[in-house]
């Protein structure tokens, strides 16, 4: 499959006064394919958030290029720009805070029809009801407000609003963190389902591993703005390269007792430290329990170590 | 028996009505025993374990029937000193989110000693003395620079430890801890479980963990409720409520979660619909609007709970003799073909 968008060498810097420069993004690459669904995981701060927002350009990059179907995004033209907002939509984390609450439902999901097409009052209706009957609600609520419906289907009306101007590239951005379990679980499935329907490319942006394992094809994990590490999804649970990755993975409980208890952990000594004026070498190098000499100094660089799998870390550079 | 409480029932006074936040609950906890409460927000299982504290929001919140017993002695009329005298004292208490419930303005020692110096009469010397030693259980590197600092100074996790030290001050019988470590991160999080499980074996001192991660529960408690709706559906030992579960409701929550130990292929099954309105909460089971194996009476007449053994017990109908009988559609690990039964639901 080819890629839908190529991300290269991406910086974001943000300036926190007296000179101090916070850098969220640090020099990330990598591509998401045609199709396919592509989970960005991390903790507080890696800089996965500000990813995706770099992607939609809310934020302009620092430095390094986003390639989206051939095309560099920071030399498109006007109408090449205007198409890009019309592919690229966004859903966000928090459906309390990112409806308008003195929107009606109808007017919320059909600000992208408003922008990108020229519709009739009729179409316009009809188009957001069958938006809205997509994502599991029903044409009766497009009168509502949104304080009138619960989290999920909130998060329901977010998705109606992103998939309105008929997007290929979908930037889902916690989209499930602030709901309940069983609300989450019916997220995700109409995510997928409508992933399928459409055929749409999702970059899904999570803290949650084992919910990005269950909906990715393919997994990148960040930590203070540098990617560690990109697998498939199967392999990178199966076989972990990256110290960081592995204690990742090793920290979520398992909903199981009897495995729980005899699982050994792979602990990790301190907190995520500041991001601001990052010291030289690997960023974890700080908490890593295999550090060496040269992980002070130099910053490893991305190298594949199985078909599709890259990971950033001198344990795994040849001498 | 550290707490009892029986057929708890608490409401709260709103402009459009009364809530029923808390139905009937019952259950009691020995000394130095860990009990997680789980449930989805809005199951009251804050509720319950604010009216154990004394905390209910006033005016609005109020016991509205059944006895809260802590060491024998009924707590659910005492007037707020008394409270008081428990609060810090006899159950300390982990907040979820450890911004906000530090004092921004008083240093972390200071606000270690609060506790202390009220209950135990010690002098502030003392108190700050003791402040440094529970800094130091609780690992915080750099006690003596970090005792005098504030908590915007503290990372996230170092804040919760600080609330830890806070809540074992005094040598509580009893801590509730309200989603501890649902504001961190998972490493921050596998962090402090470690702790506070350490010190709970070191300091035998019970705990109630209220949580809606399963997979925390699975690494801490020793025993589970799971609540819906402002009643307990089901409770039972760890291996109770994970390998065999008898409540729809437990079924749907357990198969809703991905799990890192299976694969994309084993399909999330949702629990379908929302929860039901505690202002006007159905006649029969709350769960019956969301249940696969509703039947008839279950709309009309609240489950009983019948014990399914001496530890386990749940409040669903299909565990009546009549009840036709299904099977559970949980997939235990390692298990593929069996309990993949679909079939069994009645659609």
């Amino acid at each position: 499959m080819a890629d839908l968008i190529q991300i290269q060498d991406l910086k974001k810097n943000f300036h926190v006064g007296t000179g101090r420069v916070l850098k969220a993004i640090d020099g990330v690459s990598f591509s998401i394919r045609e199709g396919e669904t592509f989970g960005l995981v991390g903790e507080s701060g890696c800089g996965k958030t500000t990813t995706g927002r770099v992607l939609v350009r809310l934020y302009q990059p620092s430095g390094g290029k986003i390639v989206y179907k051939g095309k560099d995004t920071s030399t498109l033209s006007k109408d090449e720009s205007k198409e890009f907002c019309r592919d690229v939509q966004m859903i966000f984390q928090d459906p309390y805070a990112s409806l308008n609450p003195r929107m009606s439902v109808e007017d919320i999901v059909a600000e992208g029809l408003d922008i990108h097409m020229k519709l009739t009052r009729a179409a316009r209706r009809a188009a957001v009801h069958e938006l809205l009957e997509l994502v599991g609600l029903n044409k009766e609520h497009a009168g509502r407000f949104p304080h009138e419906f619960s989290g999920g289907q909130r998060q329901r009306i977010g998705i109606a609003r992103a998939l309105a101007s008929k997007p290929r590239f979908l930037i889902c951005d916690e989209p499930i963190s602030a709901l309940d379990v069983s609300i989450q679980a019916q997220i995700v499935n109409l995510l997928m389902r409508i992933q399928k329907e459409l055929g749409l490319t999702y970059l899904f942006i999570a803290h949650d591993l084992s919910m990005v394992k269950y909906i990715s094809d393919r997994v990148g994990v960040m930590y203070l703005g540098s990617l560690v590490e990109v697998a498939d999804s199967k392999d990178l649970y199966a076989n972990p390269m990256h110290p960081y990755t592995r204690a990742l993975l090793s920290a979520i409980p398992i909903p199981d007792p009897d495995l729980e208890a005899t699982r050994q952990r792979e602990k990790l000594q301190g907190e995520i430290p500041s991001p601001i004026n990052a010291p030289p070498g690997c960023k974890f190098s700080k908490r890593c329990p295999h550090v060496m000499d040269v992980c002070t100094k130099v910053m490893p660089e991305m190298i594949e170590l199985a078909p599709g799998h890259t990971c950033a870390c001198h344990l795994y550079t040849k001498k | 028996m550290l707490l009892e409480l029986k057929d708890l029932k608490i409401s709260f006074d709103t402009y459009a009505g009364e809530v029923q936040a808390v139905r009937g609950v019952s259950f009691s906890l020995d000394k130095g025993e860990v009990v997680a409460l789980v449930g989805e927000s809005g199951c009251g299982k804050s509720v319950t374990a604010q009216s154990v504290m004394g905390l209910l929001a006033k005016p609005a919140g109020r016991v509205k029937s059944g006895s809260i017993k802590i060491d024998g002695v009924e707590a659910s009329t005492f007037t707020e000193r008394q409270w008081e005298g428990i609060r810090g004292k006899k159950i300390g208490m982990i907040f979820q989110d450890p911004m906000t419930s530090l004092n921004p303005t008083m240093t972390i020692g200071a606000q270690i000693s609060e506790g202390l110096i009220r209950h135990q009469g010690m002098n502030k010397k003392q108190a700050l003395a003791r402040a440094e030693e529970m800094l130091k259980l609780v690992e915080i590197p750099n006690v003596k620079e970090r005792l005098h600092q504030y908590p915007h100074e503290f990372s996230g996790g170092m804040r919760q430890r600080a609330m830890i030290a806070i809540a074992l001050a005094c040598n509580p019988e009893l801590v509730i801890a309200d989603e501890p470590t649902t504001a961190l991160d998972v490493t921050i999080q596998a962090q402090v479980l470690d702790l506070l499980k350490g010190l709970q074996q070191k300091l035998k001192t019970a705990v109630i963990i209220i949580t809606h991660d399963l997979g925390v529960v699975a690494s801490i408690a020793q025993r589970v409720m799971v609540m819906y709706g402002g009643i307990i559906v089901e409770a039972g030992n760890l291996k109770d409520i994970y390998y065999d579960a008898k409540h729809p409701y437990t079924w749907g929550l357990m198969n809703s979660i991905p799990r890192l130990d299976r694969t994309k292929e084993d399909e999330l099954s949702p629990i379908e619909g929302t929860p039901p309105d505690l202002f006007a909460p159905p006649a029969g089971c709350p769960f019956a609007d969301r249940c696969d194996w509703c039947m008839k009476v279950c709309r009309t007449d609240m489950p009983p709970i019948r014990q399914v053994n001496e530890t386990h017990s749940a409040a669903c109908w299909l565990l009546h003799e009549g009840a036709p009988k299904v099977v559970s559609p949980l997939v235990r690990h390692g298990d593929t073909g069996a309990a993949k039964a679909k079939g069994a639901k009645r659609g």
